[in-house]
């Protein structure tokens, strides 16, 4: 028995992988599929799912409504279209901003000395652990109208004696946008600065050999070999970023509604779970298109095992 | 060329990044020293240190714990405790489980070839590239619709009926911590030489002794990293906690949402001082022993 | 010891999978017996299937035809570690996070010996590869010297029948390299242990081989011992890969058992060689080598056959010896002259565009088959 399982080596892989992909198979690929089958279910009476195939949920999605005034029997109601587009927006403008941050910070770390560099990268770290709801209300304290920026901005105008009045950050798209970037810039910065930290100083040396300043250098150089990093960095931020809802549940209150949002309150308020579960559907197929597409054209990075 | 040169446009733009990841942090602290009980405005620390606790309206005028106040008063607090305990144990035993079976499905992803191999490989990357409330209500409506039938089937009541609780929780940590253990150990063993386990079987170690003696300690390192991004995720974690949690297996995450649905108390800043005081320490302590290794070898 | 062989490989194949599915034979019916007490060396460049061959009889990897003996008894699928054979990796495999000590006392350790009599055996084995007090270092904290003297003594220690060695100096820089090999030379030759050596340096298998394996394709090109393989190639194959050869393409018009005549069509000419290649028929294209060495320059008209007019078309100094180039009818033949006088005047040497003749020593040109 163990002579036989010595020498079947495929059967020794399986045996060791069972216990994953058989715990992978019960809770991701069964619950899948079950959201799909509930996705083309109806909500019963009593927030439960009646199993049948219809794609009424998806025809609400898309705008066509059967709530209409009077007269009508179909009419447009671009609610969820809206909230789609806007969770879209959102995570796209979030990835970009993210970029923008985490890139000249992973590039301070990567060209600091040796020694130093472990220490800048706890100082992300630390952030980064320090819980996720933590760090959103940490965010509810600074924007409140009474929070620590109005506050300061109070002082400041005190002193040069200007009428100051309170403003309404709270609640508002730009507190969504603050809060998911805050949230994700780690995961953005420790892949760059992974992929940043392996291109080789004679590199650097060549360029400038070769006659390129340090802006070409960096144009040319640095940022293609950057790009495996900020690839998985991407995957890393804009993923989450469309599915999140506490965010924008806490910084946005009902101002500013995320697909994350409408499924939650499917499932807890509304309990429509075939409508959420279709909605659920539709946020997957959306991020693994996004991802699709963008990881063709750039490639997956080993970068995203870094963070 | 000076290989570390910097601009001073990168300079410049790190010092501010660095001011935003930190400002939110330091002022969450700082509130949590606030005399304030509704923790509007900073109205200044608690000053003395009392017999009892004196409030002039909202406004703690001495306390036994002086500053410390709030962290005096968190810690009477019967639910925070018991979501302490809840998010440790769930974290304690997910984080074994996962750290266990994960690094055995990554030594038979990098070493065998087996049948069900990319079906393996391709279901650890789902979780990374779907959001996690996809995972988190997929795994809420598995769950209900199985206990709703187990309990109608059997007619379970009153205690016996299954419902949410830390098993269920816990189960599905392990589900979204395992790719991630399952990556770094991976990536560890990318690297490894496979002479070295020819090597002890050459000199009479067989399968089991080589793993023991040679393949598992030089895979540790990946293992323990793996098995701490394990932890700090589980620790972290609130989408999926939130679809799968029931009456008393409550997080710290959860407990401090449901309570910024509601109101907004000093104790909350104490509880995040703890926390990032506790991660402070810890991230510390790593770097540490991180450094001690590296000047060793 | 049950056999007159240390260890036999009979009619073995091992086909590897290629990820793109495709099945290729990395070892294509290998026969070779080594002797018990021998340093036999498997030579060849990368991919020759040297490496494959060392790995079946380490048991590491199994055959996929045919049989590998050690001391007699078929191996089949017995794991390494029930293998009477030791390994020195090419990487030398040290465990990192064991010292010398653990290193060497694992092997003792899987036998179950007792503490006392493992401290003694490595104790003795450290001595043997000159390593004594190194006991408690990690084997990052050694030179790659002392690594791989470690990597010796570790397989050493559990007296294998047989030590199998894979490029054992690779990593080592040269000088590092030729002591060494004398080193390790002696060591065979003290403990009397079969080597099997695998290498794709031919100075290195010429110097410490008693007898060498020279591979390519998966396939045994010659045995033999050192001599035989560089003064009696038994093709072209092994004659270009040991050493240097020029070869000139021909056609057999008379053959005997020790001599052959082979008509040149780009020279024109008919040289007398030794027919060498088995199975050689007359009328047969084939191939005659001669070594640049072996290859007499005279700048008279000699009266002898084997000889022929070339024009010099440049010399290169290089100590010890200058290589002279030479063309005749567009075939370029390289000429070796020891330098054997100390001068200085360059006025002597051969100018280019000189005309001078070759003189071809029957028994040093070898008529090899075209394959």
């Amino acid at each position: 028995m163990l002579k036989r399982l010595r020498e079947n080596k495929s059967a020794q892989g399986t045996l060791l992988a069972l216990p994953t992909t058989f715990w992978m198979f019960i809770l991701l690929i069964i619950p899948l599929i079950l959201t799909a089958i509930v996705s083309f279910g109806k909500r019963s009476p009593d927030g439960n799912v009646i199993y049948t195939f219809s794609l009424d949920n998806y025809i609400r999605l898309i705008g066509i409504s059967s709530d209409c005034p009077a007269g009508q029997t179909t009419c447009f109601n671009p609610l969820y279209v809206q909230i789609l587009w806007r969770s879209l927006t959102l995570a796209f403008n979030s990835t970009v901003l993210v970029i923008m941050l985490a890139y000249p910070l992973a590039y301070f770390i990567a060209r600091s000395h040796p020694n130093r560099r472990t220490t800048f990268l706890f100082m992300v770290l630390i952030p980064l652990w320090t819980n996720f709801v933590i760090r959103v209300y940490a965010w509810m304290m600074l924007l409140r109208k009474e929070g620590a920026i109005n506050a300061v901005l109070g002082w400041v105008a005190h002193l040069l004696h200007i009428n100051f009045v309170p403003l309404e950050m709270l609640y508002t798209p730009g507190a969504v946008l603050v809060g998911m970037v805050y949230e994700f810039l780690p995961f953005m910065i420790l892949p760059i600065y992974t992929s940043l930290e392996k291109i080789d100083n004679s590199l650097y040396e060549a360029a400038a050999d070769l006659g390129a300043n340090p802006f070409r250098t960096f144009l040319r150089v640095t940022l293609p070999l950057s790009m495996p990093g900020v690839v998985a960095g991407t995957i890393l931020v804009f993923i989450p970023v469309m599915g999140t809802f506490i965010v924008s549940d806490l910084l946005g209150g009902k101002q500013v509604i995320l697909i994350g949002n409408l499924i939650q309150r499917q499932f807890l308020d509304a309990r429509d779970p075939a409508f959420g579960s279709a909605s659920s559907l539709i946020l997957m197929v959306m991020t693994l298109i996004v991802t699709y597409f963008y990881t063709r054209k750039f490639g997956f990075g080993e970068e995203i095992v870094a963070a | 060329m000076n290989p570390f040169k910097r601009s001073p446009f990168v300079i410049i733009s790190t010092v501010l990044v660095y001011i935003f990841l930190y400002a939110p942090i330091v002022v969450l602290v700082l509130y949590s020293f606030n005399s304030s009980r509704v923790n509007i405005t900073f109205e200044g620390f608690i000053p003395t240190f009392s017999e009892r606790v004196v409030m002039d309206g909202s406004t703690v005028v001495s306390s036994p714990c002086g500053p410390f106040h709030w962290f005096c008063d968190l810690s009477k607090n019967r639910e925070v405790m018991s979501a302490a305990k809840n998010t440790l144990t769930i974290a304690f035993i997910a984080t074994i489980v996962s750290t266990i079976i994960g690094t055995m499905a990554a030594i038979a992803l990098q070493r065998y070839d087996f049948r069900l191999k990319s079906f393996s490989q391709l279901s650890l990357y789902v979780p990374i590239v779907i959001p996690e409330i996809v995972m988190g209500i997929g795994i809420l409506t598995l769950i209900s619709q199985v206990f709703g039938w187990v309990n109608t089937t059997f007619a379970l009541s009153g205690d016996a009926r299954l419902s949410m609780g830390l098993f269920t929780v816990t189960i599905s940590h392990i589900a979204f911590m395992v790719p991630f253990v399952t990556l770094v150990v991976q990536a560890r063993l990318q690297g490894f030489d496979k002479s070295f386990e020819e090597a002890a079987m050459d000199l009479g170690a067989n399968e089991w002794t080589t793993f023991r003696r040679v393949t598992f300690p030089m895979i540790l390192p990946g293992v323990l990293s793996g098995a701490l991004l394990a932890f700090t995720l589980s620790l972290d974690d609130f989408v999926i906690t939130f679809f799968t949690n029931g009456p008393g297996s409550t997080t710290l995450p959860i407990y401090v949402y449901g309570l910024l649905r509601r109101i907004i108390t000093p104790q909350v800043n104490a509880l995040s001082t703890v926390w990032i005081l506790i991660v402070f320490t810890v991230v510390l302590l790593l770097q540490i022993v991180q450094s001690r290794e590296q000047s060793k070898s | 010891m049950t056999s007159e062989f240390a260890v036999e490989l009979r009619d073995v194949v091992k086909r590897f999978v290629t990820p793109e599915g495709n099945e290729i034979a990395a070892v294509d019916h290998v026969t070779m017996q080594i002797k018990n007490g021998e340093f036999f060396s498997m030579l060849g460049s990368s991919g020759c299937g040297k490496t494959t061959s060392l790995r079946m009889i380490a048991g590491f990897e199994w055959t996929t035809e045919g049989e590998v003996y050690i001391e007699g008894n078929p191996m089949g699928h017995t794991p390494p570690f029930q293998r009477k054979v030791n390994t020195v990796f090419q990487s030398y495999a040290l465990f990192q996070h064991m010292t010398v000590f653990q290193n060497i006392a694992f092997g003792l350790e899987m036998e179950g010996a007792k503490e006392d009599e493992i401290k003694q055996r490595v104790g003795r084995a450290l001595e043997m590869v000159q390593l004594t007090g190194m006991e408690r270092r990690k084997p990052k904290q050694l030179s790659g010297g002392q690594q791989q003297r470690v990597a010796v003594a570790r397989a050493l220690v559990k007296t294998p029948d047989v030590l199998l060695l894979d490029e054992p100096l690779g990593a080592l820089d040269l000088k590092l390299r030729k002591e060494m090999q004398l080193e390790l030379k002696a060591l065979q030759q003290q403990l009397g242990i079969t080597f099997i050596y695998v290498t794709h340096d031919q100075e290195e298998a010429l110097t410490m081989s008693d007898r060498i394996a020279v591979m390519s394709n998966g396939r045994v090109q010659q045995i033999g011992t050192p001599v035989e393989i560089y003064e009696r190639p038994s093709n072209k194959f092994v004659a270009d890969f040991i050493g240097e050869s020029n070869f000139l393409d021909g056609q057999i018009k008379s053959l005997s058992k020790d001599e052959a005549q082979v008509f040149i069509p780009a020279l024109n000419t008919e040289l007398r060689g030794i027919p060498i290649s088995q199975g050689l028929v007359k009328g047969e294209d084939v191939v005659v080598s001669i070594r640049p060495e072996k290859i007499r320059i005279t700048e008279k008209n000699a009266k002898n056959d084997n000889f022929f007019k070339a024009k010099v078309t440049n010399t290169v100094y290089i100590g010890a010896d200058t290589h002279v180039y030479t063309e005749s009818q567009g075939v370029k033949i390289k000429v070796l002259e020891q330098n054997h006088i100390s001068r200085l005047d360059t006025s002597s040497f051969y100018t280019v565009g000189q005309e001078v003749g070759l003189v071809l020593m029957p028994e040093n040109t070898l008529v090899l088959k075209k394959v």
